[in-house]
């Protein structure tokens, strides 16, 4: 093998020295210099440097976005060479081998200038450029030739802390150059692509699948690594089926239990090693634990994803979107279920209001995602026009006081409320919500078993809100809660929270139900639907948005036991039916149970039918009370409809759902929540994909 | 006493090599590069420096001996530019100096100042030579003081 003769001969790898084996991430750089003395003390400035830095950057919140436009290596390796001539043959043997290239000027055999310039026009790699020689002259000539940095001999360290930032850059400006000139069928084939070779998930962020040329090159690219892999060092790329297949094993075994050699068994990859999994299993601990730790800031951190998240796979699977993301890139999805993965998308950011985000924020962000998704544009057009902005603004206007109290008085006619969750199949915890009214404020009580569902604060009720929707929002919350204690289907839950408020206030109910059905953090939602009075309220409940994401996060991991969850999950018991509230309630449940309905179908599961039949049942109930409340509101009755319809379907797929859709009634709020339902249960069949196609 | 004082001395020659203008900040970047990893990563770079010196000398010389007509002073300057860099990596102050009046010389075409130059260069190159290597005979001296 060639490439070991010159191993041998004239260079080396740093990366069997001891710092760089830590290496939690790191850049692959090679040094080029014909002055042996540069070279080892080059070489040990840059493991030195770059291991500190590299962990200081990884530790930061920058590396999560990092990570986004470009997968780092998992370690940093120094590779030295004194002569241009090899380094040229290096780079083209590993042409997907090194980040950064690291030049002297001044060598016998080539110019660095030559060298750079090969670079430039083979493997467009960032290259520095350094030299003794500090005129201008020489400056100008690197910069010319495309140097994106010229160092000063003698170097210091100070100089290469940061060399990370080239590659970051040049990774960053790929990316950016791929989403400008791919279509979506380039985008589909790369994806695809990309799929079947699980090997390329990082090359493939590099847009290298855009001409065959460099496709070619990607393909031998295979068997070099295949070559070196039988080298000391095989480097692993976890491609997004592998980080799927770590992440079920880590489920598989829950979080706190998952060691490397027992995720490594479960794995069960050929070549892999245990500290290739322990390293990943690290910077996967890391990265929940970033992720739960921002929460607060997830309206930034989820702008940030979604405008990623052609690019980004596997590492990031447990959000929603990247969810969407797998999928695409799994390329099991027919036009429909793209459609469908369209109204996903628009579900998820319907959820981003929820964070304590301005309104027009959501906008942006939907606009945001637009480009990205480039299916179905009619449809998203028809989510996206004013209709969810109305949703948003429409639900403080309908909040009356007449309305509040009017719910207050129903509220107060209810007695007592016992919702019960049954869930989990690792994390069981069952959430026992009590809402009872003889007080004028709501009182819950919350049982949780599972350990991770955090407690809500019993008393959250205000004065002006008052019962019904106080109580209401408690619920929700607590719900919500329940739900991302469930497992992987906040959504589901958090949907049914939202329910709650439908049917305390029928104006309401729509709205937030349509937001309900969104996915994502449930608790925050509440900010979008409720006026400000009840904003001081949510503020409470807005405690848990840090704990129960981290739940979510840790929870997504059991994604495998999820769908059967939400299927037995949604078991509402309404202690008393006699009430009109009650029987409203019911109507939630009903719409919980359907949508776990419709997914369970889509997935071919359907077991949990009887549960759903009954609060389907009561459905039918809700209808007529509301209507006999003169609340004079179409709406309730047509979603009591629908779900009765879907029952008696039974296989809601997702052109069901649509024609649902196509039905609705005059009502523009409506219409609008409906679609977000619609967008929901799409999205969950959806999810559904997901999890059978990953799985 | 006998670890304080060794440690004293070690400190002193060191001090001393900066004041005399034998080195400069770079070989403090060298030792700070210095780890468990690599508990000589002075030294080595300091030898490895030397012994690849020998090779850049020889060829120096060998570009001067030609005939003053045929002298080709970039060649002449290349070599040295190397010379240079490699000295400043490790500090050499006093090296570097004489480098660099060389490379005047040899710009100006002046292949006596080059000579004469390279002359002290060897020189000052030698004596760090020396210096270096008793300090870090000191170093290990007290090294080995600390471990008993």
């Amino acid at each position: 093998m060639l490439n070991l003769g010159y191993r041998k001969g004239s260079m080396s790898t740093a990366s069997s020295g001891g710092v760089s084996d830590q290496f939690p991430a790191g850049l692959r750089v090679l040094v080029v210099d014909d002055d042996p003395t540069c070279l080892v003390i080059l070489e040990k400035m840059l493991r030195t440097c770059l291991y500190e830095d590299l962990f200081e950057f990884v530790m930061s919140d920058a590396f999560l976005l990092v990570t986004d436009w470009c997968k780092l290596p998992l370690r940093s390796v120094v590779t030295k060479c004194n002569r241009a001539e090899i380094a040229l043959s290096l780079l083209r043997e590993k042409r997907n081998g090194y980040d950064i290239v690291i030049s002297d000027v001044h060598m016998p055999d080539m110019d660095g200038f030559k060298l750079l310039e090969h670079i430039g026009l083979e493997m467009d790699l960032p290259v520095i450029m350094m030299s003794a020689d500090d005129g201008k002259n020489v400056v100008m000539k690197g910069v010319t030739h495309g140097a994106c940095d010229y160092l000063i001999k003698p170097i210091r360290i100070e100089a290469l802390k940061n060399i990370w930032q080239h590659v970051v850059r040049k990774k960053k400006n790929e990316q950016k150059d791929l989403e400008q000139s791919g279509s979506v069928e380039e985008g589909g084939d790369r994806q695809q692509k990309q799929a079947e070779d699980a090997d390329y998930s990082s090359s493939a962020n590099e847009g290298s699948w855009k001409n065959s040329k460099r496709r070619k090159e990607e393909e031998e690219e295979v068997d070099e690594r295949d070559d070196t892999s039988t080298l000391k060092k095989p480097r692993v790329v976890w491609s997004v089926e592998l980080h799927q297949q770590f992440v079920a094993a880590v489920n598989q075994l829950g979080i706190d239990k998952a060691v490397p050699k027992k995720i490594l068994e479960l794995m069960n990859v050929p070549g892999l090693t245990r500290e290739n999994v322990a390293s990943h299993l690290q910077k996967y601990r890391l990265y929940l634990r970033r992720l739960s730790g921002v929460s607060q800031h997830q309206s930034g951190m989820g702008n940030s994803f979604i405008s990623t998240q052609e690019a980004t796979y596997g590492s990031l699977s447990s959000l929603n979107g990247l969810d969407l993301q797998t999928l695409a890139a799994a390329s099991q999805i027919p036009a429909q279920s793209l459609a469908t993965l369209q109204a996903a998308g628009l579900g998820r950011s319907t959820a981003k209001p929820r964070l304590p985000m301005p309104i027009v924020d959501q906008r942006n962000l939907f606009s945001f995602e637009n480009p990205k998704l480039r299916f179905g544009e009619g449809q998203q057009q028809n989510l996206n026009n004013g209709k969810q902005m109305n949703l948003l603004h429409g639900i403080p206007t309908t909040m009356e006081p007449k309305q509040l109290a009017n719910m207050h008085h129903s509220a107060q006619s209810l007695g007592s409320m016992n919702m019960q969750l049954n869930a989990h199949g690792d994390q069981s915890g069952s959430l026992l919500m009590q809402m009872s009214q003889q007080q004028s404020r709501g009182q819950i009580l919350n049982e949780t078993t599972g350990s991770q569902v955090p407690r809500l604060p019993s008393s959250i009720g205000q004065p002006i809100v008052n019962n019904a929707l106080a109580s209401g929002v408690l619920a929700r919350n607590g719900l919500a809660e329940n739900g991302r204690g469930t497992g992987f289907n906040p959504v589901s839950q958090s949907s049914s929270t939202m329910n709650f408020p439908l049917n305390t206030t029928a104006d309401l109910a729509t709205t937030s139900f349509a937001l309900g059905s969104a996915p994502g953090v449930p608790s925050i939602t509440s900010k979008g639907m409720f006026p400000e009075e009840i904003n001081s309220e949510i503020k409470g409940p807005g405690g848990f948005i840090m704990p129960s994401y981290d739940i979510f996060s840790d929870l997504q991991h059991h994604r495998s036991h999820d769908w059967e969850l939400q299927n037995a999950g949604m078991t509402f018991n309404g202690s008393q039916q006699s009430n009109s509230l009650q029987s409203n309630v019911d109507v939630a449940s009903s719409v919980l149970a359907h949508q776990g309905f419709s997914s369970s179908q889509s997935n071919g599961q359907g077991t949990n039918i009887s549960a759903v039949g009954k609060p389907m049942f009561s459905a039918g109930d809700a209808t007529d009370h509301v209507s006999a409340q003169s609340l004079g509101q179409p709406l309730n009755t047509l979603f009591a409809e629908n779900f009765v319809r879907v029952k008696t379907e039974r296989v809601p797929d997702s052109s069901l759902q649509t024609t649902l859709f196509n039905e609705q009634f005059g009502q523009e709020d409506l219409m609008s929540a409906l679609l977000k339902q619609v967008g929901f249960s799409l999205y969950i069949n959806f999810k559904c994909w997901v999890l059978e196609s990953c799985l | 006493m006998d670890r304080k004082q060794s440690q004293l001395q070690v400190a002193c020659a060191r001090r001393s090599l900066f004041d005399q203008g034998y080195l400069d900040d770079q070989f403090i970047q060298l030792e700070h590069l210095q780890d468990e990893a690599n508990p000589n990563f002075v030294e080595e770079v300091v030898r490895l420096f030397y012994s690849d010196s020998v090779r850049m000398i020889q060829n120096i010389e060998q570009a001067m001996m030609i005939n003053k007509p045929d002298i080709d002073f970039s060649k002449l300057d290349d070599c040295m530019h190397q010379f240079k860099g490699s000295s400043s990596s490790i500090g050499a102050r006093k090296v570097i100096k004489e480098c660099s009046k060389f490379r005047e010389y040899c710009y100006a075409g002046n292949i006596e100042g080059c000579i004469k130059t390279f002359q002290l260069l060897k020189q000052e190159h030698a004596t760090l030579k020396r210096k270096l290597e008793t300090y870090f005979q000191l170093v290990k001296e007290a090294g080995l003081a600390e471990s008993t």
